[in-house]
């Protein structure tokens, strides 16, 4: 159990590919440098896309917790 | 009593359930035991996809228009107005002016899309796009001068409308510009928000292809942050910048606020049940087409096969039955891969896409379609 507390939350479960992976880059171009945003996805494709994606743009992904039926990803932005 | 449907938006997916409903409950609307009302906030109706042609002087925006009047059933009552307020608690909308309140005991959401460019610094003065009338007349006038340079294509964002339609512009454009001997002095650049040309892997492999052979550069992860209009450049998110001379967006989408503002869902798209589409945060609402969130396509075939669902849904619930149409997700998309080639796909919740290989009789099926949608429109086709 990770003891980050996310400034923002996108629940994006149920949304297909590339849905969550858009939802989050949304809430990021409106979040501030050193904000921590918190993704709820039930997608897999989202374990590829969201780090590969954190990556690219530059802000850290500071960690993935798993649920019983969703991932949560904490990411913050540069 | 008499029992009052409101379709607000007399777009794809209300036009064509307007029609619908009128055919299906015709005893219940000549018995007056069921009034049907559509709200438009333009007399006509637009039909969008014309507006990909428009840039390369091939359709006239007016070629896409026709009095919503000519289109609705007589039995239908329109009405053309702006709705202010959606109040699902008291089942009750408002308009813009002095007009009264309007009850209803069914409501369906088909509001559609709209163009949200001041999220991006720049975009505005520095973009252009063909996802508007006057932005496709502009981009026109600009088309027709370009003879050289950097043309830049940038998704901005999706959900947006019609996914193939980027996809569709670059591929028109390269070839457009080599029937008229251009081409060598024409960059093209793609940019895709994601790590692909296309949200779905089957149309993305095979439209990189078709830009690899035709050799249309392209830039992945790339989430436009600004644009800077004096020194025609475009910035992401991910830190790279790209130099312009014709820059072309599909500027980032959202619904209307309305349906943020009565709790119905983020962004101005409807949460709902995506096989019913039942809001999911009110009941007796419906929504369907661009601004009900299943997942699917932002197009105008998906407006069309929802309508068909609701429309059933409806006539059930009215005549105390239970309602048992559902949607599956069906989607159809001829794309356009040149001036005079074309591609097709079909697909829905289950089955992916496979894109057909590209041909001129699938080309001239989409223009066909493009004439014969006013039937559509009437609920014909
Ligand atoms: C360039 C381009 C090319 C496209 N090509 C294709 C294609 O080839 N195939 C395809 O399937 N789709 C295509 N589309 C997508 C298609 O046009 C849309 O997905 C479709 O129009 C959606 O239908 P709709 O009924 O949800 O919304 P719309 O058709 O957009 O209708 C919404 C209506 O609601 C009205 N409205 C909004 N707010 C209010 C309010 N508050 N009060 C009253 N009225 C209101 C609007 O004025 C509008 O008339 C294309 C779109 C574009 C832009």
């Amino acid at each position: 159990m990770t003891d980050i507390e996310p400034d923002d939350t996108v629940d994006a479960r149920g949304a297909a590919c590339p849905g969550p992976l858009m939802d989050l880059i949304g809430k990021i171009r409106s979040a501030e440098s050193g904000d921590v945003i918190r993704l709820l996805s039930d997608n897999d494709q989202s374990l590829t896309d969201v780090p590969e994606w954190a990556e690219e743009a530059g802000n850290e992904l500071l960690a993935v917790e798993e649920r019983d039926d969703h991932n949560e990803f904490y990411v913050e932005k540069a | 009593m008499t029992e009052h449907v409101v379709i607000v938006g007399g777009g794809t997916g209300g036009t064509v359930l307007a029609n619908d409903l009128a055919d299906r409950l015709e005893p219940e609307l000549d018995a007056g035991d069921v009034r049907v009302t559509l709200v438009n906030d333009d007399p006509d109706h637009v039909y969008k996809p014309v507006w990909l042609y428009v840039p390369f002087g091939q359709r006239e925006p007016d070629d896409g228009r026709r009095p919503l009047d000519d289109l609705v059933d007589d039995a239908i009552d329109l009405r053309i107005d702006r709705v202010s307020d959606i109040g699902p608690e008291a089942q009750r909308l408002q308009f813009h002016g002095s007009a009264p309140p309007v009850s209803y005991d069914y409501l369906v959401l088909a509001t559609g899309s709209t163009l949200e460019p001041d999220q991006i610094p720049g975009l505005t003065e520095g973009g252009h796009n063909y996802y508007s009338e006057s932005g496709a007349t502009d981009l026109r006038d600009e088309l027709l001068e370009f003879t050289e340079g950097d043309l830049v294509l940038s998704v901005i964002g999706t959900p947006h409308m019609c996914p193939a339609a980027p996809l569709e512009f670059v591929f028109m454009a390269d070839d457009w510009l080599r029937e008229r001997g251009l081409r060598e002095d024409v960059d093209i650049t793609y940019t895709y928000p994601i790590q692909r040309v296309h949200g779905n892997p089957h149309i993305a492999e095979w439209a990189r292809h078709i830009m690899a052979e035709r050799d249309i550069n392209v830039e992945t992860f790339f989430n436009a942050e600004s644009v800077d209009p004096d020194a025609e450049t475009i910035t992401s998110m991910e830190g790279s910048e790209l130099d312009y001379d014709l820059l072309v967006t599909i500027p980032p989408h959202g619904g209307i606020d309305l349906i943020e503002e009565a709790g119905l869902g983020d962004d101005g798209w409807v949460d709902v049940d995506k096989h019913t589409l039942e809001a999911e945060a009110a009941d007796n609402v419906y929504a369907l087409g661009d601004t009900a969130d299943t997942g699917v396509p932002n197009a105008g075939s998906v407006a069309h096969y929802q309508a068909g669902v609701v429309a059933q849904r409806l006539a059930s619930e009215i005549r105390g039955r239970p309602a048992t149409a559902t949607y599956d997700g069906k989607t159809l998309c001829f794309i356009e891969t040149g001036m005079d080639a074309a591609s097709f796909v079909e697909f829905d919740y289950e089955n992916p896409p496979s894109p057909a290989p590209p041909s001129e009789k699938l080309h001239w099926s989409k223009l066909a379609y493009n004439e014969s949608y006013w039937l559509t429109a009437r609920g014909l086709l």
